[in-house]
This record gives structure tokens, sequence and C-alpha cells, in this order.
């Protein structure tokens, strides 16, 4: 018999966790001697009660939406990929790649080009600690952590003696050409009556968001090989009794969960810099960890827990503009929900199953 | 090249490596005893923020690295209680530290001195000074003009300061208290199969925690030392990857303490390579000097391979214990 009902367990847990991070970042808030609750007006306005705010908002969850669905796809066969940020950086040099030596004539066609780029090189970033996870029993966390410096080095090493164009002191490589530029949201959606997202980074990339969180409920749900990856994360022995192969599932999983990190890139590189830059990712395969836990690891949750952080990321950015509250704190936020949703899962959920339980009997005596 | 300058290098070699030492020996005590760490990183940052700013305030170094072990002991405590008492994910809960750690430094640098998530700048008494061992050079031009012995014992024996030598005698102090003694025992056996240590009477539970304070207070020496003597104030992420250095140091030395000193040894003759020379050359090929600094992730990823010796890490790690009811 469950302890909880399903939907309790799918929302309040994540709930009452958010909860106790917010409180905790009050308390923050409080000690530095700023006001919580002018912050979080300020973060409110800043991100959600203007179009351009939503901008922000939208373009950060898109990368969020990215990297939090590679973590929860490689969650489902119980893989930590802890490198979402390495495989998105590499992606990012893929996406650079294509998009300066490949002439594209639209930028529709640009846009497909770039995501099969991004796709390839983050899956390939994700290859060996796959590979040597499931052939030679390397722990994939410490792997990816490890392969996370290799990609900043080898980007570096390419920004600064390949790509960069000569006389340049900046590491970025050049512009890209006008024709692979994405169209952002005010491109699409403002008139001259109306200005929408005036100059918000947001862009088409945001949909290729959403088309992979079906992709991902599909995947993980409604197929075979959805299905052996549940199986596999639920347990190894068994799958591999099953007929299952565990190096299979294994690589396969780690390889979509690199893809899906590495498509950020598209969204940063191709839609917001136009150009590929040191410092694209800025963390955002880290958040993915905190949206995946939130989240729940199902594709809706992903998306919801997206957007708090985007709405976090641009509303800390508000914060640091207006008050003395450095934007790190958001990275005390991110902290706190990882803590709260993934290490101290079982202090939350504890008590909440206690409640259930107590709920149940009463009934039944009745 | 010249012999001093093989010497100099030799010298911040030594300076580099410490940090990592100390770090690694931290991992040492945690993942011995079962309990993965990959909060190192986080625990060094806010050792070295508390650090820097007591010393800072009170112009006594040791009181500052005492703030420093507090600092790093209470991320310590987060983490025993998070995959030790409500038995956790302690790779998350090493994450969930890391940020912690990153946001709230420079939030509170920020708001106590307010200069951009530093410190100012700590001189004097604030700092740990060269310690000048007897007899030896200290004046640059004398150190250039004496013999290569002398100029080995002067530039590279001594004028370190006292943490670089104490971190080197934690390293016999180490293997002594692992494989010498009765706690060592212990711990190392809580690492590799709790319930017989559950069975012999033993509290599980107090042998991890002590594993894990442990290494708190390591991570705090090394914190110190990284805003005391290596640099002479805070600054924002000033850790920069040495935690996961010392993690892969970790994996490189197979979980030993004289091969943790070898490998961080090794690491620190890297890093100090890539600070002196921006490229490198070795029979007419350069050497970038991104591939210097990626190098101790390369290696530890051959060693995690198994194809240059295997790692096998404790059996029991990783795993919260569950006693039987």
């Amino acid at each position: 018999m469950e302890k909880m009902p399903k939907w309790a367990d799918a929302t309040l847990v994540p709930l009452i966790s958010l909860l106790l991070a917010a409180l905790l970042s009050a308390l923050v808030i409080l000690a530095i001697g700023e006001d919580p609750v002018a912050a979080l007006k300020l973060m409110v306005d800043g991100a959600l009660m203007r179009s351009s705010g939503w901008g922000y908002t939208l373009y950060y969850a898109t990368n969020f939406i990215f990297t939090g669905l590679a973590v929860s796809v490689a969650f489902h066969a119980r893989l930590f990929n802890i490198g979402g940020e390495g495989q998105a950086m590499l992606a990012g040099l893929g996406v650079a790649l294509c998009c300066l030596y490949i002439p594209w004539p639209h930028w529709s066609l640009a846009l497909l080009g770039a995501c099969l780029f991004a796709g390839l090189f983050g899956a390939a970033w994700a290859l060996i600690p796959a590979y040597l996870q499931a052939k030679r029993g390397s722990h994939i966390v410490i792997t990816t952590i490890m392969f996370n410096y290799i990609a900043f080095s080898v980007l570096g090493y390419m920004l600064v003696n390949v790509l960069r164009p000569a006389r340049a002191m900046e590491p970025a490589s050049p512009r890209f050409p006008e024709a692979t530029n994405l169209p952002t949201f005010e491109d699409m959606f403002s008139t001259a009556a109306a200005p929408l997202f005036k100059s918000a980074p947001v862009n088409v990339s945001f949909f290729v968001a959403l088309a992979a969180c079906v992709f991902v409920y599909l995947l993980i749900w409604r197929t075979k090989l959805g299905y052996e990856i549940r199986h596999f994360g639920f347990s190894e022995t068994a799958a591999n009794y099953a007929g299952t192969s565990g190096v299979r599932i294994t690589v396969v999983a780690m390889l979509i969960s690199g893809a899906l990190a590495g498509l950020m890139a598209v969204n940063t590189t191709q839609g917001e810099a136009e150009r590929l830059i040191l410092n694209s990712t800025e963390g955002a395969g880290f958040i993915g960890i905190a949206v995946a836990l939130m989240g729940r690891n199902h594709p809706v949750g992903v998306l919801l827990a997206a957007l708090l952080f985007g709405f976090l990321y641009q509303g800390g950015a508000e914060l640091a503009l207006w008050t003395n509250i450095p934007r790190e704190l958001i990275t005390v936020i991110q902290a706190l929900v990882i803590l709260f949703t993934g290490a101290l899962d079982h202090m939350v959920r504890a008590p909440l199953e206690r409640v259930f339980l107590a709920m149940r009997s009463k009934k039944e005596a009745l | 090249m010249e012999f001093l300058t093989i010497i100099q290098v030799l010298d911040s070699t030594m300076r580099l490596a410490t940090p990592l030492l100390l770090a690694c020996l931290a991992g040492l005590y945690s993942e011995r005893a079962g309990i993965f760490d990959i909060g190192l990183e986080g625990k060094m940052l806010a050792a070295a923020l508390f650090s820097a700013a007591v010393a800072f305030a009170t112009g006594n170094v040791w009181l500052g690295m005492l703030a420093g072990i507090g600092a790093s002991l209470a991320l310590s405590l987060i983490h025993g209680v998070a995959s030790i008492t409500f038995r956790g994910n302690q790779l998350i809960s090493g994450v969930a530290i890391n940020f912690l750690a990153s946001g709230l430094t420079v939030l509170i640098a920020q708001d106590w001195f307010a200069q951009g998530g530093r410190t100012p700048s700590l001189s004097g008494a604030a700092r740990f000074e060269p310690v000048t061992l007897p007899g030896a050079l200290t004046r640059v031009r004398d150190i250039a003009e004496a013999g290569p012995v002398m100029q080995i014992y002067s530039e590279l024996i001594s004028g370190h300061t006292i943490v670089v030598y104490l971190s080197l005698l934690l390293v016999p102090l180490t293997w002594w208290a692992l494989f010498r003694t009765r706690f060592g025992l212990r711990l190392r056996a809580v690492g590799e199969n709790p319930a017989a240590v559950d069975t012999a009477g033993i509290s599980v539970v107090r042998l991890r925690f002590a594993a894990v304070m442990i290494c708190g207070i390591l991570c705090g020496i090394a914190g110190a030392y990284l805003a005391t003597a290596l640099q002479a104030q805070f600054v924002k992420e000033m850790t920069a990857g040495r935690g996961f250095i010392a993690l892969a140091a970790l994996i490189f030395a197979k979980w030993r303490p004289w091969h943790a000193l070898w490998a961080c040894l090794l690491f620190g003759l890297l890093q100090a390579i890539a600070v002196r020379f921006q490229s490198f050359d070795i029979a007419g090929v350069t050497i970038p000097v991104q591939f210097m600094e990626a190098l101790p992730y390369i290696l530890t990823v051959v060693i995690l391979a198994g194809f240059v010796g295997k790692a096998i890490p404790p059996r029991a790690g990783g795993e919260p214990y569950v006693k039987e009811r």
C-alpha cells in the first residue's frame, strides 16, 4: 500500500521544499538588512509585470527546460548527469561551427542544422563518460565533472587559437552571418501599435524547448526504449534479467541526455549572443539539476520548475540592479532547492507520510 | 632551462599543492568512511571567506583560520545530516553545498565589506608569513648567486608558510591514523562493510559523523591557506575548481595517503607550469596552456577508466546505511 497518494508526492513534496527554501532565503535577505517582501515585489515587477521581463524569464527558462530535461532523462536510468554544463559548452562549439561554416539560406534551415549539431556535439561529450560507466564501472558523476573542466579547456583553446578573428582581443568567435539569426519574440509578436518583448532575448528556440518536453514525455512513457530506461533505473538486475542490456541503456540514456543539454546552446549561442563566447552556459547546466529535482523528472514538472527558475534569474537581475542584494542570492536559492528536494527529501517526506497515514487510519476507524 | 628556474617552479609547486593536499586528505577521511564528498570545493570557499574576514577584523591569522574551520564544519554538518541522518543522496548534497557556499560567500562578503564580493587585503599578522629555516638565504640576489644545494635549501625547502609544513606532516599522520589505530580500522571498515561494524556494537552513525567532521576541519585549513597564505584576501570563486582537482587526486591516489601526496604534487606541478609558462614546448611541439589546465582531469578519467591500474572506491561509498529492524 502506498503511504501517500500520488498527487501529494508530485505536488506537496516539491512545494514544501520550495517553501522551506523561500523561507531560508527570506532570512538571508533579512540578515543582509533588506526587506524580503519588497525584494519579492521587485522580482515580480521586473520579471512578470512587463512583457520585456517575460522575455528574459522565458529566455532563461528555455535554457533550464533543456538542461532540466537532460538531467531527468538520465535520472530515469538512475544516472546522475552532472555534466550538462560541459555538454552545453561543446554544443556551443557545434552551433558556432554550423553557423559560421555552412552558408544557410534561411534561419529556419539554420535552426534545424544548429539543433542537429548541438545535439550531436552534446551527445558526443556525454558518450565517453557513458561508455566508461557502462563498460568500465567508472562513476558517472566523477567523470562528467571532469569532462566539464575538460570542456572548458577545449572551448578556451578553440576560441583563443582557432575561432577568434585576427587582431581581436576577446576570446570569442566572429559574429554569425545575418541569415542564421533567429527571430526573437519581438520580431514575431510585436507590432508598431503594440510593442511587445522589447529587446528581450527570448527567441524561437523556446518552441523547440516545448517540443523537447513533448518528445521526452513520449519517449519515457510511450515507447519501448523509455520503458527500458525506467525499468533499468528501477532495478538494474531485474532489467538485465528481462533481457535489457545495461550497457545499451546507459549509453543511450546518456546520449539523449547530452543531446538535450546541448540544445540549450542553440538558445544562448545562435539565439542570443549570435556568436560563441567563453561563458555562454552561465551555469545553466547545473541549474538543470535543481529543475529536474523540483520537477520530479516529469516534463510538465520540469517546464514549471524551469519557468520558476527563469523568473528567479530575471528577478535576481532586477534585484542586483535596484538593491544591494547581489545576483548570487539566486545561487543560494538554487542550492537550497537542491538541498531540500534532493538531499533532504526524507526529511520533508517523512512527516507528510505520517500525516497521510494518520488521516487514513482515522477514516478506516470510522 | 636554468637550474634556478626549475627550483622556482618546484617551489611554487609546493605552495600550489598544499591546498590540494589538505582537501585531498579531507576527502580521504570522508570517503574511506563511505561518505562521498563532492562538496570539498564549497567548504574550502566558505573557509576562505571566513578566515579572511576574521583575520582582517582581528588582525590575527590564527583566529581567522579557526573561523574558517568553523564555517567549513557548519557545511560538513549539513552534509552529515543530509547523508547520514536523513539518508539522502550524498552526491546531490555535495552539489547543494557547493552552490550554497558559492552564493553565500559573495552575499556575505558584499554585505560586510561592500567591495564587490571580496575582502580587503590582509597584511602583517593577519597573514601567514613565510618561515625562514635556519641558515637559509632570503634575498633574491643572494639566492641567485648561491650554489645549487643552497638554492634548493633556500628557495625550495625554506620560506614556506607553516601550513605547508603542517600539511606535509599530515600525510604520515593520516597514514598512521588510518592504518595503525583502532579508530582507523573502524573508519575503513565502516566504508567497506558498515553492517559488520554495526554487528560489532560500534555506532556507524557516530563514526561516519566523525569522518565527515575531520573532513570539515581539513577543508577549513585548506580554505584558510588559500585566503591568508597563498593569497592575501578573499576573492569570489577563489577556489577555482581546486576542490575537484583534490577529488581527482584522491581517485588518482586510489584513496591512499602517501599516493595522495604524490598525486597532489603532480597536479600542483601542472598548475605551477601553467602559471609560469603560457605555452610549453616539448620536442618542437607547442603544448597550449589549456592542455596543462585540463591534464589533471584527463589523467583522472584515464585512471578511472581502469586502463592504467584500477581505481576501486570504498565498497559502501555513497550508500546510506540502514540499520536492520
